[in-house]
Order: structure tokens, then sequence, then C-alpha cells
């Protein structure tokens, strides 16, 4: 089989040109394909799209539009173009060059890191996958199927650094991506916000908000590494990963905004029987997804970020904009510690704390949108604030594993917990009602009854354009 | 003070289930339940308080439940099996308190693989996450090993690459030497951080099975009830009950039932004895059932275990044990008969088996090891194994002036020639008599006779034999000598002299253990201000001293 690599594989790592890296992704490439087609959106196969195509990394060439069907998606492999003498920013090797091939030493922990990325770009197709049946406009399901192709191009984008790097392994490696699957008892996905279910619109929403801004801090610490051809890939997807939190972001603004129109139309919150999302079950869909997503940062105290962090391959959050020495050794950073009932602050090597630093960056940024959907509520006069739980609520890593605490942050006993859990997490009842109203709506420019149109549509096309063509 | 005598009702780490002919041995470490202060046990990770349980769950399970053939074991925690010996313990610890703690656990590990060979009792490991280091190598204990197949659950022996140390627990000897992992394969997958998952690590031997995760549970039940439906071990019978064990420690010396020690700080000695029974043991089964925890053989196999592994952990500057009993010949003999006897009884052989393990224990103790054998004492059978543990033994010639006890003698039993074999294999004797096996036979012959300091001596069962004229300068000097050695040298002599012959599974590991690891936690590299195992965790990195030794 010989395949025109540029056309078919879009790229500038010159795969053309390399043995090895073609034979590793001509074998990997069928399977992948199979993938999409067993477990990608269901029945898409055939539609047109009108998708935006990453062709290069230049000015014009990453947001290239038209129509075309998802299965023939050019999924390339782009690395940001690279920094002249670009030095390791931070640990022992700060102010080295960074490493244009695979430092030996770190194979293990790159390969790790690398893997626990890749898996969720797959992971989050595969929860999403039954969203195009139910979709509220033309409008979102391009949305969808653009971040579904997006993050499968994040997949080759890992696979990429796995065949070209780690030789055998890797490809070993590249081939489990794509045999773990989200919610498979046997072989789930690393993480566990990665095998919940995305049933439904409004939950797909909260996943781009939450779950896609997570890849967002991880990519961008990643976006550091002294590893450069893992920083420029990094580098490359976070301009991908912007749009899903746009998505995600104006998706619940909607929601907000629809919800709103209609408590003071009808001047209730007793919204649900006029077929919008009441503001409290979307609180508890905050308070789900966010608990879970502070879970993907890791222990508070972690050895494997320190050691990540002091061998150069895993930065903080825009690390060089931080004003400090980029080696940790002697800095402590505080993070919760439970004495007895309470929850008290510790000082803790800065190194150790790595995770918990960017924790607190993620949350940082997920208040903001929070404030602006608050903004919509105060514009139609309603009495309702949203916000985000304690980083005590519902965690099932680190230090608040095996207790309960509520939003609030107190803690609380199991039996509270029981009786009370209900008004803090969605129970069976609410995703019932958001299923039932999850109707699919599919004439150009109409929107479901529960969301608010977008302000505008997409590449300067109109609401009413036919984002999605069926046949 | 360290303290060995647990019950399953007092386990903080492990559960321990029996349904029908199958146990299940459940790991489900408490985090904050260290036995020191100063870490947390995350992710199954264990330190000596976890062991100890386990060792005592194992230990129950072979006196206690006769009838389970088979012993499932497996970890409570979610895609976490065992993440091995706690890292931040190990790096609090001192070099003695490590090397203590190592050698327990192997002994514990070993007690595992003679359940399986000797006892019927076959031990299933069920990998349901990760296993790493310590976790692997107590997979590696167990007769047949099971590892969920879910794409990123793996084993793996990540010590030397992560710590810059071996795994402590005979993982790098059961690779190549029970599993029989090929050697390259072996190298690649002792260096592999992320260890070997699913079908590589089938191919490779590293387990038996991978199987995935939602049938995990049913074939490890299947393949357990088919290794219990296997085993000899008797159905339908009553197992007896560990007792507590009855204890008193004072300042200068412990009081079991049947064995005391006392304590000579200014020497830096331990005096233990064993004493005979005062009345002969029970020859048939039924009434050995009956006594249980009292039958007198199982009592001093307890209380000497227990002894030995309290002077090992607490009493560490205490450089020489004195080796001695007090009683009738006659009443050792009886017991002896009585085992012997009775070999076919489930609980006779347990017995056996474990006073075997009792005394591989005092093999493998880094102590002095000087038998005085004097009026009075009774090195008969099972009790003369600590005349022929001993690294030397002094036996009194006659009487001392003025006693009224008539002359010591030693008396072999069929106790000594075959049921208590060291770790090298071979029974004491054997090992003694390297140079001429053929004369184990010749004081075979002699079994059921006394002999007395000449005839011993005669027949080579003990290193000198003073009269009382010299007895008390001779013995005074052994042990005034042996205080003044480096306690590190006398170590390696004693070990290096005590297992001569044939290397066994136990013998390299426990001598790779002492020699390579033992070596390795002295070194810079691991354990200097920039090594890796001080570092651990601290996030910095470790610096090495590239020279090869
Ligand atoms: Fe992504
Ligand atoms: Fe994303």
């Amino acid at each position: 089989m010989s395949i025109d690599y540029n056309e078919k594989i879009p790229n500038n790592v010159d795969i053309a040109g390399d043995r090895k890296l073609r034979r590793a992704l001509e074998n990997w490439q069928p399977a992948y394909l199979k993938w999409w087609e067993n477990l990608g959106p269901v029945e898409s196969a055939n539609y047109d799209v009108y998708l935006r195509t990453a062709i290069s990394v230049d000015e014009g060439g990453w947001a290239h539009y038209g129509l075309l069907k998802m299965p023939e998606y050019r999924w390339g492999i782009f690395l940001a173009p690279p920094e002249p003498d670009r030095k390791i920013g931070f640990g022992i090797h700060k102010g080295e060059p960074v490493w244009t091939d695979l430092p030996g030493e770190y194979r293990a922990e790159l390969r790790r890191l690398i893997v626990t990325q890749g898996d969720t770009e797959p992971a989050s197709v595969e929860q999403q996958r039954r969203l195009g049946k139910i979709c509220p406009s033309l409008y979102d399901l391009r949305n969808l199927y653009q971040v579904n192709v997006e993050e499968g191009r994040h997949l080759w984008a890992m696979v990429y650094l796995l065949h070209a790097y780690f030789g055998r392994d890797g490809r070993e490696e590249a081939d489990e991506m794509l045999l773990r699957h989200a919610g498979d008892p046997d072989k789930p996905r690393i993480l566990q916000a990665f095998n919940e279910k995305t049933d439904d619109w409004l939950s797909f929403f909260m996943f781009t908000y939450f779950q896609d801004r997570d890849g967002k801090y991880q990519l961008a610490a990643l976006a550091e590494s002294g590893f450069d051809p893992l920083a420029r890939s990094c580098r490359f997807m976070l301009t991908e990963e912007a749009h899903h939190m746009f998505v995600g972001e104006t998706g619940i603004a909607r929601i907000v905004q629809r919800t709103c129109e209609v408590m003071k139309e009808h001047d209730t919150d007793a919204v649900r029987p006029f077929g919008v999302i009441d503001l409290p079950t979307i609180q508890r869909f905050i308070n789900f997804h966010y608990s879970i997503c502070l879970d993907l940062f890791g222990q508070e105290k972690s050895t494997n970020a320190a050691n990540y962090y002091s061998m150069g391959l895993k930065g903080r959050y825009q690390e060089s904009k931080i004003d400090d020495d980029h080696v940790l050794s002697d800095s402590v950073y505080l993070v919760p510690e439970i004495q007895g009932d309470r929850v008290v602050g510790t000082e803790i090597s800065a190194l150790t704390a790595i995770n918990e630093r960017l924790r607190h960056d993620y949350a940082k940024d997920s208040d903001r949108g929070i404030q602006r959907f608050n903004k919509i509520i105060r514009e139609h006069g309603v009495d309702f604030e949203f916000k985000l739980p304690n980083f005590a609520f519902n965690r099932g890593v680190g230090t608040f594993l095996g207790v309960e605490a509520t939003p609030e942050g107190k803690l609380i006993g199991a039996e509270e917990w029981d009786r009370r859990r209900d008004e803090w997490l969605p129970p069976k009842a609410d995703f019932d009602f958001v299923a039932s109203l999850m109707q699919p709506v599919t004439e150009p420019g109409k929107m479901a009854g529960w969301i608010a149109p977008p302000k505008r549509g997409i590449h300067g096309q109109p609401l009413d354009f036919e984002y999605v063509r069926f046949h | 003070m360290i303290d060995f005598r647990t019950h399953p009702g007092k386990y903080k780490h492990w559960r321990l289930g029996i349904d029908g002919r199958v146990a299940t041995l459940t790991m489900d470490v408490q985090e904050d339940g260290g036995i020191d202060p100063g870490y947390e046990l995350k992710l199954n990770s264990y330190d000596l308080g976890v062991d100890i349980e386990l060792y005592d769950a194992v230990q129950r399970l072979r006196l206690e439940h006769p009838e389970v053939g088979a012993v499932i074991l497996t970890s409570a925690k979610d895609r976490v099996f065992c993440a091995g010996a706690n890292i931040r313990m190990l790096g609090l610890s001192s070099h003695g308190a490590k090397v203590n703690f190592c050698k327990f656990t192997n002994e514990t590990r070993n007690g595992i693989e003679d359940a399986t060979e000797h006892s019927d009792q076959k031990y299933i490991c069920v990998i349901n996450g990760t296993a790493a280091g310590g976790g692997y190598e107590l997979a590696l204990a167990a007769d047949y090993i099971m590892l969920v197949d879910d794409g990123s659950s793996s084993v793996s022996l990540p010590e030397l690459p992560l710590l810059a140390v071996l795994p402590g627990t005979g993982g790098l000897t059961r690779v190549v030497d029970k599993r029989l992992v090929r050697r390259d394969r072996a190298d690649f997958f002792c260096t592999l951080v992320e260890g070997i998952k699913g079908k590589r690590a089938v191919d490779w031997n590293l387990v038996d099975e991978v199987v995935p995760r939602s049938s995990l549970e049913k074939v490890a039940r299947e393949r357990a009830s088919e290794f219990a439906a296997q085993s000899k071990r008797p159905t339908g019978v009553k197992g007896i009950e560990l007792t507590p064990l009855r204890r008193d420690i004072g300042e200068d010396g412990i009081t079991y039932d049947n064995v005391t020690a006392s304590l000579d700080r200014t020497m830096r000695a331990a005096t233990i004895t064993v004493n005979a029974p005062k009345e002969a043991p029970p020859g048939d089964p039924g009434a050995i059932h009956a006594q249980g925890a009292a039958f007198w053989p199982l009592a001093v196999a307890r209380e000497l275990d227990d002894l030995i592994l309290h002077l090992r952990f607490n009493e560490p500057d205490l450089g020489t044990w004195i080796l001695s009993t007090s009683g009738a010949p006659d009443m050792v003999a009886a017991a002896d008969e009585s085992l012997l006897a009775n070999q076919d009884d489930w609980l006779v052989r347990e017995i056996t088996l474990y006073l075997k393990r009792t005394f591989k224990r005092i093999d493998v103790s880094s102590r002095s090891l000087v038998a005085l054998i004097q009026p009075g004492s009774c090195f008969t059978g099972t009790l003369l194994e600590l005349a022929l543990a001993a690294d030397r033994s002094y036996m009194l010639d006659g009487t001392f002036e003025g006693g009224n006890l008539p002359p010591a003698v030693v008396r072999p039993t069929g106790m000594n020639f075959g049921p208590l074999p060291m770790c090298n294999g071979l029974t004491r004797l054997h090992s003694r008599f390297l140079a001429d096996p053929s004369h184990v036979e010749t004081v075979k012959a002699e079994s059921g006779n006394d002999l007395d300091a000449k005839a011993a001596d005669a027949l080579g069962l003990v290193t000198f034999t003073p009269d009382d004229i010299d007895w008390e300068d001779e013995v005074r000097i052994v042990i005034e000598e042996r205080a003044s050695f480096s306690p590190d040298a006398l170590t390696g002599m004693e070990a290096s002299l005590r297992f001569a012959g044939p290397e066994t599974l136990e013998t390299k590991i426990f001598g790779r253990l002492t020699a390579w690891q033992n070596w390795i936690f002295q070194r810079p590299n691991a354990t200097g201000e920039e090594g890796a195992l001080k570092l651990y965790g601290t996030g910095n990195q470790a610096k090495f001293d590239t020279k090869r030794v």
C-alpha cells in the first residue's frame, strides 16, 4: 500500500521521508479508522459536515473550512514551529538546550505522560458518540463533530510521538489507545472522568467546559516540556482546545439565557413544565463535573509530579511568567490537610505540590466563566448565583478521598451525605428530566426550546446555514 | 516495642475470609495505619505492621484451617494491587531496620511457598491492578498468578531504575529461578519502571494468566476451586485455635510457658532456654488435637518464633544468643516420638513444618549462636537442632563440682534426620558432615542413645568439651570475644559459614539479600544525601557516582 502522505496525513514532521514512522502509521491508521467507525459518532459516516481542518501550522493553514465526510477528515500531525535556541525552563536541567530527541533516562516518564494525555482524547469521542442523534440544532451538531474530529487529531498527535520516539513499546501503547474504551468494565480509560457517561447535551457542554479545560491545563503544562517535540505538539493542540472550551462555555451560557428568559416570561422558578432546565439542576451538573475534574489533577502531594518537574518534563501553567527560581527545591506550597473534622492548610515542598498548584490555576480559570453565567442571570433580574463547590466536595482522589463534605466545604458524616446528596449532585430524576428534553432538531436555523441561539454562525456563515447535510 | 502477636480481629490492613475450601486474603492497607509515624501507606504499600498481619494470617491458615486447600491473595483497592514496601518508610528507617524488615518479609514469602509445597495449600495471586516492586514480589511467592487484562495494569520491579536499589523480597531470584524467565528478558523487565502487562506478561511467564476485569473474580474463584479440589488437605475436620501467646517481658528477661530468655546487657548476650515438657506429650492424634496450642512441640515453635522476632527487632544490641535447654531428655524424646509416629496427621505435619521454619529463622538470624550443653539440659532430637544450629557448642565433660545432676548428654532422634531441613535443603547434620555424608548414618545408628561429652565429641556433634575447671573461663571468653568483634564482620562470617552445601531458592534469596541489597543500601548512590532512595518523593533527582565497583 502506498499513501500520498502529505495529502492523506497533512503534517509538518516529514512522514514521507521517515521510513520508521511510515511503517508505524501505515499499521496504525487502518486500526484508527476502524475505531472511528465503531466507536466514533454513531451513523455519521455519510454526513457532510462543515468542518475546520488544519492543513499547516502557518497563519492561514490551521483553519481551513469546508464540507466533508468525517472519515475523510485529514487527521494531520502538526508541531508548532520550533523556537530557535529554546532552553529548558525549569527543573535540574534549567538553562540547558531542549531535547529534540528522546532523553533516554526519562523514557519511561515521558511515555507515561504521553499515554495518559493521549488516552483522554479518544475517550471523549467515545463518551460523546450518541449525542448526534439528539442534537439541539445543526449548529451544535457541527460543533460536536468538530470537537470530535479534533480530539481524534489530538490522539494522532500523541500517537505520532509514541511512534516517532518510543520504538516497539511506543507502537504497542499506540495500539492500546484504541483498545481501552470509555466506561468499558474490562478495559476502561485510564482516568475516571473519562469513563463517565455523557449522554445528554447539558453534560456535553459541561464536559467541554470542565473536562476540556483540564485538557487545556495539562497541555499547557506539557507545552513547557524540555522534550521539544512534546512541547510543540501540545502548543498546537492548545489552539484547538480553546475552541472546545468555547463550545462548552457558550453552550452553558445559552442554556442559562433561555432558562432566565422563561423564568421572566412566566415569572416563576418552576420552569421544568415549560421545557427548560432549571438553574438548581444546572448547579448540580456543575458540582458533578467540576469535582470529578479536580480529581484529574491527581494527589495534592505527588512524587511523580515532582519528578516530572525536576526532570524538566512537565512544568507549571505559564511557567516562564512565574517569578521564582523554577527549580523549587527550597520553596513551599500550601495544601489542604484534614485534622479531625476540620480542613487546615499545611505547607509542603512546592516541588511535590505541583499538582495542587495546577489545580488552583484550573479552579481560578473555571470560575471566570461561572461569573459570566452569573452576569447573564443578573441581567435578567433573577436572584440566583452559581458557585463552584469546595475542593473537599465529592472527591475521589487525594486528601478528600473517603470523606464527605458539603459544596461549601464543611465536613459531614456519611449519614448526612446520604440524606442530602441529591441536593448537590444530579439524581437520576435530573438526568431523566434532561433526557426528556433531548429531542433532535435538524432543521437549518432552528433551536431546541431549552437553549438560546448563538450570537453568530460559524466562519461568517449565517445561522440557518446547513452545517450538517444528512443525505 | 514491636509486637508480632496479633489475630484477625485486630487486623488493620488485611481481611481473611473463608468460604469452604477456599480462603481469600484481601489486602486493604489503611493509609494512616503505619507502625511508625512519618509516612502514609498509600496504594496498598506496606510496612512491618502490614507484614506482621500477613504472617499471622498465613500461619493461621495452616494451623486453624485444615480444610482450606487454596488461598486467593488479592487487594480491595480499585485498580491497585500493591505498590510494595513503602518508600518513605524505607527512607526513614535505619539500615538495621531495613535489613530486619526485609528478612522478615522474605521469611513470610518463603512460608507461603512452604504452604504450597508441603501443606498442599496453594496460593493464587489475583492482581487486580498495578503490582509494583514488593507488590509483584508478593505475587511471585504464590503458586499461580492472575493479572487483570485492562490495558493498563502491569507487573513491575522498578527498584533499580526508580530507587537505585534491588527488589528486597527475592524478586530477582524468583523471576529467573522460579518462573524461569529468560535472563535477557528478565534484564529488560527489571529496568522497566512501568513494567509489563497483558499478553507479553504471559508470554514471558511473568504471570500465568491474564483475565478481563469483568470476569476476574469469577475466574479466580474457579481456579481456586480447582486447586482446592486437587488438594489433599482434609475436609470435615476442625483446626485448632492459636490462642494468644502468654508472654511476660521484664527488664532482664522474657518468660513464656516453655521458653525463657535472660538478657545480659553488659555482655550483650541473651540466654535462650527451652524447657522440656513436664509430662510426656500425648501420642495419639485425638489427644494431640485436644491439646491444640498447648501441645508442647507447637507451643515451643510459637514461643521460640515470637522470641526470635522480638530479639531481632527490639534487642539489636544483644549480639550473642546463648542456646540452652532444661529438663528431662525422655520427655523431649516422647514429644519427638509423638511427632514422628503421626506424620500422616495434618496437624502433626503442620507442627513439624512450623518447627522447621522456626529453626530456619534461627539459622538466618544475624546473631552469634553459642550452645551450652550442661547437666540438667535436654539437647535431644528436636532440641539437639539448637546445638547443631549454633556457630559453636560447648559441652561440659563430667559434672560441676558440688552439683548433684548427672553429666550432660545429647541424644539424636528421628527428628535430626529429615523433618527439619535447613534452607539449603539438607539436615543440619548433613550440612555439618559434608566432608563425609556417610557419617550421618553413623550418628543415626546412635538414635535414641544418650551420648556423653566424650561420645558426642567423637561423633563431631559438639565443638569443645571443657571440664568443670575450664568451663567458666572458656564460656566467658567466647562471649566476651564475640562482644569485642565487629558485629558486621561477624554477621557476614557467620552467614558465610552456616550454609555450606547446595544452593536453593532460599539460600540464594537470603545470600543475595545480605550481600547485594545490603551493600547497595549502604552506598551513597542509594542512601547518600543525593542518593535515589533518599531523594525519592522529594522531586529532587539523584546524582550517581558513576564508577563501577
Ligand atoms: Fe484534546
Ligand atoms: Fe478537547
